[in-house]
């Protein structure tokens, strides 16, 4: 067939949730807003990653249209967040989220 | 070892280490830059995948059109070097950096028992072009399409609403 792909599938998911992981330590521990926006745009790569390959290796074309409806969101979302932090920046001049603290109980 | 899997190999070890230098720089900029290196470097593994039309998207709006609004933002404000940013283990990071790794070797044993062991699927060929994506999507999904040109409309609304005034003005509901 010409598609005899010697990488197992579980490579993949592994990468994926490796980078899943990298995401999660950067929101958990990083206090720059914009990079841990960054953090989470690299989260949703890691998981549309994962939705390729199990599409690719299922045969279902299904996986690829979320994959698309997945970017159109992330599009949307980071337009909205980058504007929120650009509106926080504004009232407090800075993006630390340490001193973010205003909705905090 | 075959010439696929040792490329691939590469691409991922090219995916972690962009990944862990872009949550471990001081200057934001630079983050932003190794991100856009990683999301090419996922767009190659996407090629791999068959996932031509994807690919492509990836690199036009992930790599492209977010990442520019990504440097505009962080230029636009004049971030500079976080000064803020300090690497002593503070109880907090230590217990966020232990629940990562739970969560890491939790998912990796999961990928390691339950992931079926089946090889690229022979649709996968003619599966991941603009034709067969666009045959699927308008067929299937013109419904979640036309949506999602409302969410895109609600964004680029919402954007304007919240950059245009500061937030004490924009509460009080003018």
């Amino acid at each position: 067939m010409g598609n005899e792909t010697m990488i197992p599938l579980s490579y993949y998911i592994g990468l994926s949730a490796i980078l899943f992981t990298i995401g999660v330590v950067g929101v958990l521990t990083l206090r720059n807003a914009i990079v841990i926006f960054m953090s989470i745009e690299l989260m949703l790569n890691s998981v549309n990653l994962s939705l390729i390959a199990f599409s690719a290796y299922s045969g279902d074309p299904a996986g690829q249209i979320l994959v698309f409806f997945s970017i159109a969101v992330a599009a949307a979302e980071s337009a909205v967040g980058l504007a929120i932090i650009i509106a926080l920046f504004r009232n407090k001049l800075t993006v630390n989220i340490d001193e973010v603290n205003v909705l905090k109980w | 070892m075959n010439l696929e899997l040792i490329i691939f190999l590469v691409l991922a070890v090219a995916a972690i280490v962009s990944a862990i230098l872009m949550i471990t720089r001081r200057n934001p900029v630079t983050s932003a830059l190794y991100l856009v290196f990683n999301f090419f470097v996922i767009a190659v593994l996407y090629l791999f995948l068959r996932a031509q039309f994807i690919a492509i998207i990836q690199i036009t709006v992930y790599a492209g059109a977010i990442m520019v609004l990504f440097l505009f933002v962080i230029m636009l404000l004049n971030l500079g070097e976080d000064k803020l940013m300090n690497w002593k283990l503070n109880s907090s990071k230590s217990i966020a950096s232990l629940m990562a790794i739970a969560l890491l070797i939790e998912i990796l044993y999961f990928v390691m028992y339950f992931t079926p062991s089946a090889g690229l699927s022979p649709k996968a060929d003619s599966m991941g072009t603009v034709e067969s994506i666009g045959k699927v999507l308008f067929n299937g999904y013109i419904f979640p399409f036309e949506i999602t040109s409302m969410l895109l409309l609600a964004a680029i609304v919402g954007a304007i609403m919240l950059a245009k005034k500061k937030f004490s003005e924009g509460t009080d509901g003018e």
